[in-house]
């Protein structure tokens, strides 16, 4: 499965979450195939999707999901100490590892050869890291929400990308309804 | 004047219950001071730019946040301070310990000091320099003024503010 096809899929279960979705395709996908108030679309600034999202699990009580990729958590390493020594019980962790910066054109990255994202998570602190395959991505979020306590899921699937249209939706419209849909 | 525990009194009295920081020798004492209240959460950041993210979910969560960092974090943080912060429109202090500026006993520190403020306002981001130990009495308003406009806000604050290096 490519990124597009698990996004299809738990679709469903994200509907009712507050979402964070990391900058370029895997906004674009998320956005075509369930449009929410309760998504946050990163249009800019590769890597923070992970610290945007445990900044607001820790500030407010509702289950946060973060949508992030191996090539964006590369970029922004610091972010698993401080996951692995702050996370809240409300914070999932969800990257999607498909081995390559989707958005740039499919270049690989280094968790396609020997690094080792879910053993770094381990490493920096995080007690709750899952080794999910693409096909069993639904099951193991919907234990992780139910779990109630902070994951790191890095779920291994192939590298590609659904075309779909750029989002075109003002940057203040996204973050005001998202603070409408956080605070409702 | 005791300026750390002003500054602390300052974010409280403001309601900023979410902090941030990457530390410097100068912000040691306001950093320990954040650390010890209750009212305030302090997160260390490993960089400044991810510190910027932790401050926009807080922000989107409900808290006010601050951050607080070394000058040498503006090179860091240009990406997200103009498509994340900025685009998103959303409020930030940013408490700045201003290095390379008089007293300062490091000359590689002098090498981003000449290029600060013209970087900050080249993003028209509002900054306020402290040079002077009552400058401190401007920092309520500049929060104030933060919160009001949803912008960054760079207040700068130089060695000779903080007291300068003692024998250095």
């Amino acid at each position: 499965m490519i990124r597009s096809e698990i996004l299809r899929e738990i679709a469903p279960i994200l509907r009712d979450q507050l979402v964070v979705c990391n900058i370029g395709i895997p906004s674009q996908e998320l956005h075509a195939i369930d449009d929410q108030p309760s998504n946050f679309y990163m249009l800019g600034t590769m890597g923070l999707a992970s610290s945007i999202g445990l900044g607001l699990a820790l500030a407010q009580p509702k289950t946060v999901i973060v949508i992030d990729g191996d090539g964006s958590v590369l970029t922004n390493l610091g972010t698993l100490p401080t996951i692995g020594n702050n996370a809240p019980n409300n914070y999932i962790l969800m990257i999607i590892d498909n081995g390559s910066y989707g958005s740039t054109g499919d270049q690989p990255t280094y968790t396609g050869m020997k690094t080792d994202l879910a053993g770094m998570a381990r490493a920096a602190g995080s007690d709750n890291v899952v080794e999910v395959q693409d096909v069993d991505t639904g099951k193991a979020l919907q234990e992780a929400i139910d779990a109630g306590k902070p994951t790191v899921m890095v779920v291994k699937c192939d590298s590609g990308n659904a075309k779909m249209p750029v989002i075109t939706m003002d940057p203040v419209i996204i973050r005001d309804r998202f603070m409408k849909a956080v605070a409702s | 004047m005791n300026i750390d525990k002003k500054i602390a009194d300052d974010l409280v009295a403001n309601d900023i219950s979410f902090v941030t920081t990457v530390p410097c020798k100068q912000l040691a004492g306001v950093i320990e001071e954040v650390d010890q209240r209750d009212d305030i959460f302090h997160i260390p950041s490993n960089k400044e730019d991810e510190g910027m993210g932790l401050c926009a979910g807080a922000w989107m969560g409900g808290k006010r946040p601050a951050i607080i960092m070394q000058n040498t974090a503006i090179g860091v943080t240009i990406n997200t301070l103009a498509t994340l912060t900025q685009f998103y429109r959303m409020p930030l202090p940013m408490l700045i310990s201003y290095r390379g500026e008089l007293r300062e006993p490091v000359a590689c520190q002098v090498e981003m000091a000449v290029h600060t403020k013209a970087l900050l306002a080249q993003l028209n981001i509002p900054t306020y320099h402290f040079h002077k130990q009552s400058d401190v009495e401007e920092f309520d308003n500049i929060l104030k003024y933060t919160f009001m406009c949803n912008k960054p806000v760079a207040i700068l604050t130089d060695a000779n503010f903080w007291g300068g290096y003692g024998d250095q």
